[in-house]
């Protein structure tokens, strides 16, 4: 049987990501920021220039969606998970900087991986293509940097009963490896 | 001959793409519903029974099924004894595209140099058009929602003729293992074998238009659709790539004649948000 979901409030302390374990469904509380490729480009070019940040990542969590538009009297449109694996170029560096945790779907690098142990950080993920599910748990949206990017814009959410699972969690285990393991047919 | 208005074909376009983002088809539904029953992983199950709920809010009509409302990618059958009156075809198709995208409340994904300044261009235009001129006089019009994620796990593999039916099946397991659970499984598998390199990408764009698990009407191409399926649902990738058995719903292969020392191969995976819809004008 499959445990009940673990709520847990954003952002993350870590002594709680001390004891997530991938595989583990959680309810997430709190704050979450909106950023994905474009705004992590951004992000590290104002990290290498020396800039003042628009958005501070250190000890946030930051959810790779970018949404589809809301609606007059919503919160906020569709907003699941983008692939997360194309933010692994900016990732490691992030991690270094103080970010704790992320959310979005797929699998990462080893180099992310190594350095959500070296950092303590733990990597979420939700189930991607539940994007209408997952608006209803968006209590409050609103952008706060770089609104030119349109859906890609970097949002500050207020969410209630966020549900994800631990993908990979700060003492290096691994959701994707352990499912396939113990579902894979030998050939 | 018979006349087809401009504004109609962009009237039909907005509509459809506002009902595929909408509405999951039937057969995607009916095909998520029998892998939630069959499949072994409890997570995996949760995770399709999260998909089933999903398409349920979006049908309310307030939330797209997923974010991603993809690049709109439209094929066109146009009669050759129809011909349009009162407009430019492609601006017509342009145009249902930016309405359809922009009354429904859909996410707008296209970038405008997309090598360097990537702007994002506002209206989910420009359209991908794939038009056939084919006989009649009707206009039969597929759109086709494409996300992102799951069309950069495409593959196109120039196999040479000698690696046969099991290179083929080689590489289309290779191409799903290697993507894991970034196209958002359980996929649909678009399969294009034959025909030069652009050709049989399209073949396999163009197979995920049938009804999902619809097999090949050719008996050995179904064969090979079933053989590609089983292999790939051993690979243990489960839905979201969290482990389990339902990694693909369908395997959907096209096939047509290919040079004497070719046997192109092409992979277009298709996430489990299968938005498609189609009218006849």
């Amino acid at each position: 049987m499959m445990q009940d979901a673990l709520n847990i409030k954003s952002p993350i302390e870590p002594d709680v990501i001390d004891k997530l374990t991938a595989g583990t469904r959680v309810l997430l509380s709190g704050v979450i920021y909106t950023a994905r490729d474009a705004a992590h480009k951004r992000i590290v070019e104002s990290l290498d220039s020396g800039e003042e940040l628009l958005f501070d990542p250190r000890g946030q969590t930051i959810y790779y969606a970018g949404p589809s538009p809301a609606r007059p009297g919503q919160v906020t449109g569709s907003i699941g998970p983008t692939t997360s694996g194309r933010m692994d170029a900016y990732t490691p560096r992030l991690l270094a900087y103080g970010l704790r945790a992320m959310i979005g779907k797929g699998n990462r690098s080893e180099a992310v991986r190594e350095a959500l142990v070296q950092y303590k950080g733990v990597y979420l993920v939700v189930v991607g293509g539940a994007a209408a599910l997952i608006a209803r748990s968006i209590k409050q949206a609103e952008v706060v940097a770089y609104e030119d990017l349109g859906p890609e814009a970097i949002r500050r959410l207020i969410v209630e009963g966020f549900p994800a699972i631990v993908a990979n969690d700060a003492h290096g285990g691994d959701v994707f490896e352990q499912g396939k393991a113990e579902y894979r047919r030998g050939r | 001959m018979r006349e087809i208005e401009a504004g109609k074909i962009t009237e039909t376009i907005a509509r459809l793409c506002h009902e595929a983002n909408y509405e999951l088809g039937e057969d995607v539904v009916a095909a998520l519903k029998k892998a939630e029953q069959s499949e072994e992983s409890p997570l995996g199950r949760a995770v399709l029974r999260e998909l089933l709920e999903n398409a349920q809010i979006a049908r309310e009509g307030l939330f797209p099924l997923c974010q991603d409302c993809g690049t709109a990618v439209i094929f066109l059958e146009a009669g050759q004894d129809a011909h349009v009156v009162d407009g430019d075809l492609h601006a017509a198709v342009e145009e249902g595209v930016r309405q359809g995208y922009t009354d429904a409340y859909l996410r707008k994904s296209m970038v405008r140099q997309p090598f360097s300044a990537r702007v994002n261009t506002g209206d989910n235009t420009p359209v991908v058009l794939h038009t056939d001129i084919v006989p009649g006089d009707r206009f039969r019009i597929m759109v086709m929602s494409k996300g992102g994620g799951a069309e950069n796990m495409s593959r196109l593999a120039m196999l040479k003729p000698a690696q046969g039916r099991e290179g083929i099946i080689e590489a289309v397991v290779t191409a799903v293992d290697e993507a894991g659970g970034m196209p958002c499984p359980p996929l649909i598998i678009g399969v294009g074998i034959g025909g030069t390199a652009e050709m049989t990408m399209l073949l396999a764009k163009r197979s995920l238009l049938r009804l999902v698990g619809q097999p090949s009407p050719d008996p050995e191409v179904a064969e090979l659709e079933r053989d590609i399926l089983e292999r790939v649902n051993d690979l243990g990738i489960g839905p979201m790539g969290l482990g389990g058995r339902t990694t693909a719903l369908a395997v959907h292969a096209e096939v047509m004649a290919a040079h004497i020392a070719s046997m192109p191969l092409a992979v277009n995976l298709q996430c489990h948000s299968a938005r498609h819809r189609e009218a006849i004008l």
